[in-house]
């Protein structure tokens, strides 16, 4: 085969490769600041966060492991609110009344933001529902948890939160 | 050599259009905060009992093969 046709084949490769793989798009990750949320149309009161370690949830109504997580999260708050840690629950629900109905029945005890137009959840690019985002004071993500797991994941957060409070910034 | 050349400027923009339909396909995928619809009722395959039993006894009549159609899970793919 000439090289002006194995360029030429290469170049076709390359072509369909990048047609088929689609764009990459980076998304913050350990160590990376936790993307703002102000302008972006949440919807609720977001509490007081500053100097607070913060762990930020991504649930929806419609998803039953994020059902399941709450209790663990309303226990992870009782135990870490006074310590400094802030919870604060966002929704990726179109639905307001799914969402609604969801907090009329679970009541939860932590600050819970819906994020209507899906824009907040798009900027953290979340992996899976729900996600839990360890944030330490500096506001830079230090864990981020996809799934909920049962114990095993309320373990893990529980000690990255040990971890984010006991650091000397 | 004006046939050759035909033949690969063809070939190119076959490719070419090839790359953009596949780009196309590429930039589909479902984000998980996007899969509330995969969980609303009209996607669920057991939502009219009348279709679900005509489907199960037409399976028996010609296939000799009945049920195995539940699935665990919510259906929102969360995990």
């Amino acid at each position: 085969m000439s090289s002006h046709k194995q360029k030429s084949l290469l170049f076709v490769a390359g072509l369909l490769l990048a047609a088929f793989t689609g764009p990459l798009k980076a998304q913050p990750g350990v160590g990376d600041p936790l993307p703002d949320w102000g302008g972006l149309g949440l919807e609720g009161a977001l509490p007081e966060t500053g100097g607070r370690v913060l762990l930020v949830d991504f649930w929806a109504s419609w998803c039953a492991p994020c059902q399941a997580s709450f209790p663990d999260l309303a226990g992870i708050h009782r135990d870490y609110a006074a310590r400094g840690v802030t919870l604060v629950a966002i929704s990726v629900d179109r639905n307001v009344r799914a969402y609604e109905a969801f907090l009329k029945k679970h009541t939860p005890p932590f600050a819970t933001v819906r994020d209507a137009r899906q824009s907040y959840v798009e900027a953290v690019g979340v992996p899976a529902m729900p996600t839990s985002v360890v944030v330490g004071r500096d506001r830079k993500i230090r864990a981020v948890f996809s799934g909920y797991h049962g114990e095993k994941t309320g373990a893990a957060l529980r000690a990255a939160l040990d971890a984010a409070l006991n650091e000397n910034l | 050599m004006k046939t050759f050349r035909l033949i690969r400027t063809g070939l190119a923009g076959l490719a070419l259009a090839l790359a953009l339909l596949g780009g196309g396909c590429a930039t589909q995928h479902v984000q998980s905060w996007q899969r509330g619809n995969l969980t609303d009722y009209a996607m669920r395959p057991d939502r009219d009992s009348l279709a679900t039993a005509m489907a199960e006894h037409t399976w028996f009549s010609r296939e000799a093969s009945v049920g195995g159609r539940g699935v665990g899970g919510s259906g929102c793919g969360c995990n």
